[in-house]
């Protein structure tokens, strides 16, 4: 809302020397949003004034133009010489003339000046050069008889104003009017509040058919109705500059005086208003919601097809406006009206709300309903109409007012006058409490309870007052935030970051720690990344969420993998000449069960729901597991003066995995696995006992080629939720090992098994066999060579034994030694090497 | 070796005349000093100290004195032996001291070779923050709550007294999940956090302190200052008795944990459906702290010279949002604030356009580190 302080001061008694700026600082302070205050024409200085066009010559011009050569009478005893580009004047009309010495909107100073072989002794200005809008198609004529040559053009074209640009918030409509901002500003300066939407006098009580004929079908949508009609209006008739300025500083274009006033009084009252032209009328005016397959064309041209929803505006024709929200074309005033029906009615807000937004029409009108406007404004407003247009435009007012319904009273609010204390913290004295809720406009009495309990019925233009804290808000806002103080609660003792939390924190602080920099990414996906990635047509993982507006198309599903994201943020560094990138992502993704989706019921909200109804509908969220992933490319480690880099592989993303479980204080276990998006011969599964939590190793070569990342690119992903359970991990004390003292004995064995037998498996094997005096297992070499025969390979084990309570004997250290070679080759065909 | 004598007389047996010590003595440390370096004194050593040496054949020639003579004979050669140890072991050292000194000078190296093999991680900010900011809270007592990004419709909205038609529904452009079948999918991609306070009041009760960070959508294009995908981090307290007092005490604590001691708030009145009195919520500028105001000298990049930062919403949690998640209003008042991440990064950091913190350049989160 954009409010002139012009217009304000009409309503409010300010005090003159208040600046606008201070004006907009208690607005602020009472809870408007002031986002601008603009000095319109501030910049403007004289001398600035009304010239008559004396006579001109047109001369044409090597260019190809032709300009006037006039000559101008601005007061002075001498006319002036001014050269004109434009076309659009004669001889003897009024026009402004900025003289040498001014200064236009912008810092445009005006000078005299040689041009087109003549001195220009100022400048004939349009609209447009005065700030008075975009109109630049010639110069601005005024009305024969608006001013003398020489009157000063600025106060008569009222340039100079300061406007206020208040963003409205929801429940604020009547903030969407001078009106509102004024009784606002009132309250604010502790000023007196002369209120527009006073009752004046009506020429009798309406009925439906006191002026033009009207019935409502749908009281619910259309509580109010008002109608009135003007004949004998000069369609000829301006709109006078001060309205004209008002409306376009406000933020609007003067169209013709009878729109222009419609404008003008739902700008001042906040009322919107319809005008019809009644010689297009055909009958009755009936309010009535749309038929299936009924049409309308609006005002903007536009075929809309209707809802049986929207509530229309119909006479015999058929629909002729969008109730709230915009008017027909067949009924639109033109420039040859001369007999308007004024319209001023109060719709329901939420089914404007609806319409506005079925039709993607929000209209100064559709703003206004929804947000609630004064049901007990539409006579005082189609009044307001008539009287403007009586005094403007030479029109006279038909008898009779048409008045359909009644304003609703809004329901009395009674609390106790302490509660504003109770909420805020600030002790209110009763007679203020009273006070502040008089100042905005309600009627406050003792409820008669006793106990300080008031009865407060809130004012007709106040539909967002209905409950007792919406009571506390206006007294706290009214009397100031500031007044609030600052006291630190004290919350009783609580138990830390959950484990689950602790977890997380954990793996992110050793992934990191690892050399991994993190990079989360946006979940949309594509079913092109998941082509990408190959995952097969019956993967789980394309099973995904699907949103219903995109912001992209080509990415319309919720992320089942981490990795697509991690991809491309990876790409994105090496396309921006990191080649050795190493990047992680800890976050959810979203994991529907495999069929329909269940749909959440929708609860009241006026009680808790059911157990059984909250459990449905938390039942109905779709699960939403945490992951963590990393993908590495180019160098784990560079080369340097210490000797050569090493490129990263697929071990890394294996050591990755290891990282993020030894962090969450498990073991992993390593299983050969194909599974897309990795090299079938290099992916490795990882799992927690027997749970698969993961995978890793080295990207298919058809991945890396279709995601356009170089070559041998490795990638891990892991989900300890499947370990742990969704609700996190349940921790358990650590049992402290029993810490021997004894010296450890060492045994190295080289086994020689097939190519084809993991090492994780011979070692799961030594470690077996081996019982409870082994202390560790290590592999230290792998060695393959045409000694061992074809297909096969060496793996050399050092392993440690200990006793808790003893020295080990030779004897018993190759006792368990054979016993661990002996498991190996019972399960792995393993030979001990040399032997 | 003699055999024993008793008519020996050890004042002529020459090896333990006392002149003859006394010079073995000083044959022993002129050795040892002229040792030049350790190999030098291992053979003074062994010449001098070793079985063949003559203090050790005159030890010997003690056994063969007649007893009386035996106690003065030893005293002696047992002075002139420790004697010579003492200054062998003194030696030593000396010269292992030279050894060492010299062994260190030639192993020096250039230490300022330089040695980054090891790939350096980081955090994102994005997350750092969020610990940061639970770790103040946890302080307090609060704990940390959190809840799914796709979440129902209704704890989305209508919880929060957003009704269907509620005009805040069009204010937050919300990201739909599409049904499987026909009609409504119920399920959105959550607007804000305030979700997780539903969930948290619909499975506790008061006293209840959260605090909530998260991930949050909007469908706002990606530009300098917004993105669909945005963090939030969001409060709840309900209790008996909590007043706007005790939200303003809350968030100057918070403002002063973050940006230095001393920061306060400021509130305005504004609205919010989930709450009632509402209010926007200033930071005080903690870079100029207010002293830019009206110096136009002196301009603050971070406060535009205001002196306040808006930094979020905030208010009395509304009756019916209590009444909707289970708890009597009769008996509890809550509060709750949220306030956006990625703004307070950048305000906080200097960050100047959001695609840095959206994009996963390394260079970005590298320079944030572990920690915030």
């Amino acid at each position: 809302m954009r409010v002139p302080l012009s217009w304000l001061r009409e309503y409010v008694q300010l005090p003159d020397d208040v600046a606008a700026r201070e004006v907009g600082a208690r607005l602020v302070r009472a809870g408007l949003e002031v986002e601008t205050v603009e000095e319109a024409g501030a910049d403007v200085s004289g001398p600035l004034v009304a010239g008559r066009v004396v006579e001109f010559t047109d001369e044409p011009q090597k260019n190809g133009k032709t300009i006037r050569w006039c000559s101008v009478d601005v007061g002075e005893p001498e006319p002036r010489g001014i050269v004109c580009g434009a076309h659009n004047f004669a001889v003897g009309d009024l026009v402004v003339v900025s003289l040498p010495g001014a200064v236009l909107p912008g810092g445009f100073a005006i000078t005299a000046r040689k041009t087109y072989g003549h001195v220009s002794d100022g400048m004939i200005c349009s609209a447009r050069e005065l700030g008075l809008g975009d109109d630049h198609t010639g110069i601005l004529v005024l009305e024969p008889e608006e001013a003398s040559p020489g009157d000063d053009a600025i106060e008569l074209l009222k340039l100079r104003d300061d406007v206020l640009d208040i963003a409205v918030t929801p429940d604020r409509g009547y903030c969407l009017s001078v009106r509102g901002v004024a009784r606002e500003t009132a309250t604010a300066f502790g000023a007196a509040f002369r209120d527009p939407g006073a009752a004046p006098e009506q020429p009798a009580p309406g009925d439906a058919t006191g002026n033009y004929p009207v019935r409502v079908d749908d009281t619910d949508r259309c509580p109010v109705f008002a109608a009135r009609t003007v004949t004998g209006l000069d369609p000829a008739a301006p709109s006078p500059r001060w309205l004209q300025r008002r409306i376009q500083l406000a933020g609007m274009r003067p169209i013709s005086l009878a729109v222009d006033v419609t404008n003008y009084v739902m700008l001042e009252l906040g009322q919107p208003i319809h005008g019809y032209d009644r010689d297009a009328l055909a009958g009755t005016i009936v309010v009535r919601r749309a038929t299936k397959g009924e049409k309308i064309t609006t005002l903007d041209g536009v075929v809309r097809g209707l809802d049986p929803d929207d509530l229309l505006i119909t006479d015999d024709s058929g629909p002729i406006g969008l109730a709230g929200v915009m008017g027909g074309g067949t009924t639109e005033l033109s420039g040859a009206t001369a007999s308007i029906v004024v319209e001023a009615a109060n719709f329901e807000p939420t089914g404007i709300a609806r319409t506005a937004r079925r039709h993607k029409l929000p209209s100064e009108a559709s703003k206004r309903f929804e947000r609630g406007v004064d049901p007990a404004l539409p006579a005082v407003a189609a009044k307001r109409v008539v009287d403007l247009l009586v005094s403007l435009g030479g029109a006279t007012e038909e008898p009779g007012l048409t008045l359909v319904g009644a304003a609703p009273q809004p329901a009395t609010i009674e609390i106790d006058a302490a509660l504003p204390a109770r909420v805020t913290g600030v002790d209110y004295p009763a007679d203020e409490v009273t006070a502040l809720l008089t100042a905005v406009g309600a009627r406050v009495e003792d409820a008669g309870a006793g106990a300080g309990r008031i009865a407060v019925h809130p004012p007709t233009w106040r539909p967002d007052l209905t409950d007792p804290y919406d009571l506390v808000e206006e007294v706290a806002r009214l009397h100031g935030y500031d007044a609030i103080p600052s006291v630190l609660p004290v919350a009783p003792a609580g138990r830390g970051i959950t484990a689950a939390q602790r977890l997380r924190r954990r793996v992110e602080r050793a992934v990191a720690a690892a050399g991994y920099i993190e990079a989360p990414s946006y979940p949309f996906v594509g079913d092109a990344e998941f082509d990408a990635l190959g995952f097969p047509a019956d993967d789980a993982r394309r099973h995904a969420l699907r949103l219903a507006n995109p912001l992209s198309e080509e990415q319309p599903l919720l992320r089942t993998t981490l990795l697509p994201g991690l991809l491309a943020t990876l790409r994105r560094n090496i396309g921006r000449g990191a080649p050795d990138v190493a990047l992680f992502e800890s976050g959810l993704v979203f994991r529907p069960e495999p069929g329909t989706l269940a749909v959440p019921p929708r609860l009241a909200v006026d009680r808790r729901p059911t157990d059984e109804e909250l459990a449905d509908l938390l039942a109905a969220v779709p699960s939403q597991p945490h992951r963590v992933a990393v993908a590495l490319a180019g160098d784990r480690e560079p080369a340097g003066w210490w000797g050569p880099a090493r490129p990263v592989s697929w071990a890394d993303a294996v050591e990755a995995g290891q990282v993020v479980a030894r962090a969450a204080g498990v073991t992993l276990r390593v299983e050969r696995d194909e599974h897309a998006p990795w090299h079938p011969g290099r992916c490795a599964a990882l799992y927690v006992d027997d749970t698969l939590v993961g995978h890793a190793g080295e990207l298919h070569p058809r991945v890396v080629a279709a995601l356009g990342l170089p070559a041998r690119t490795v990638a891990m992903e892991l989900e300890l939720d499947r370990y742990f359970g969704a609700d996190g991990v349940v921790e358990e004390p650590v049992r402290a090992p029993s810490v021997s003292t004894f010296p450890v004995a060492m045994q190295d064995v080289a086994l020689v098994v097939d190519q084809s037998v993991p090492a994780a498996s011979v070692e799961a094997a030594l470690r077996a066999g081996a019982g409870e005096l082994l202390e560790s297992v290590r592999l230290f070499d792998v060695f393959t060579g045409a000694q061992l025969g074809v297909g096969r390979k060496s793996l050399a084990y050092a392993l440690r034994f200990r006793a808790p309570d003893r020295t080990l004997t030779v004897d018993e250290t190759t006792a368990a030694r054979d016993a661990a070679v002996a498991a190996a080759a019972e399960r792995t065909g393993a030979v001990l090497r040399g032997s | 070796m003699s055999a024993p004598n008793s008519d020996y007389d050890p004042k002529r047996v020459t090896p333990l005349e006392p002149a003859e010590v006394a010079r073995t003595v000083s044959d022993a440390l002129a050795a040892f000093s002229a040792a030049a370096d350790l190999e030098q004194l291992k053979q003074a050593r062994l010449a001098h100290t070793g079985d063949r040496s003559p203090l050790a054949l005159a030890n010997r020639e003690i056994g063969a004195l007649p007893p009386q003579a035996r106690k003065e004979a030893g005293q002696r050669v047992g002075a002139a032996r420790r004697e010579v140890a003492e200054a062998l072991a003194a030696r030593q050292e000396e010269l292992e001291a030279e050894r060492d000194e010299r062994v260190l000078v030639e192993e020096a190296v250039d230490v300022t070779l330089p040695w980054d093999r090891a790939p350096r991680g980081a955090r994102h900010p994005l997350t750092t923050i969020q610990e940061r900011v639970a770790d103040v809270f946890v302080a307090m007592g609060w704990e940390v709550a959190e809840g799914p990004e796709v979440e129902a419709e209704w704890l989305n909205f209508d919880a929060l007294n957003i009704g269907p038609d509620h005009p805040a529904r069009t204010m937050q452009d919300t990201f739909w999940v599409e049904a499987g079948g026909s009609g409504d999918s119920g399920l959105v991609l959550r607007t804000h956090t305030s979700p997780v306070q539903a969930r948290t009041m619909l499975s506790r009760k008061p006293p209840i302190y959260v605090i909530c960070p998260g991930r949050t959508f909007r469908t706002d294009e990606l530009d300098a200052t917004h993105t669909p995908v945005f963090s939030q981090v969001e409060g709840l307290a309900v209790d008996e008795g909590l007043t706007m007092a005790h939200l303003k005490g809350t968030l100057d604590h918070f403002a002063s944990s973050m940006f230095g001691d001393g920061i306060t708030t400021r509130l305005r009145p504004s609205y919010f459906p989930f709450t009632e009195p509402s209010a926007e919520m200033d930071l005080q500028c903690f870079v100029c702290r207010g002293a830019s105001v009206g110096d136009p000298d002196n301009p603050c990049r971070t406060c535009g010279s205001e002196g306040w930062i808006e930094w979020g919403g905030c208010g009395m949690v509304n009756p019916r949002v209590l009444v909707a998640c289970g708890i009597d209003p009769d008996r509890y008042t809550g509060f709750a604030f949220g306030m956006g991440l990625e703004r307070t990064l950048m305000f906080r950091h200097g960050i100047e356009d959001m695609h840095d913190m959206v994009e996963g350049d390394v260079r970005f989160a590298a320079a944030f580190g572990m920690e915030i």
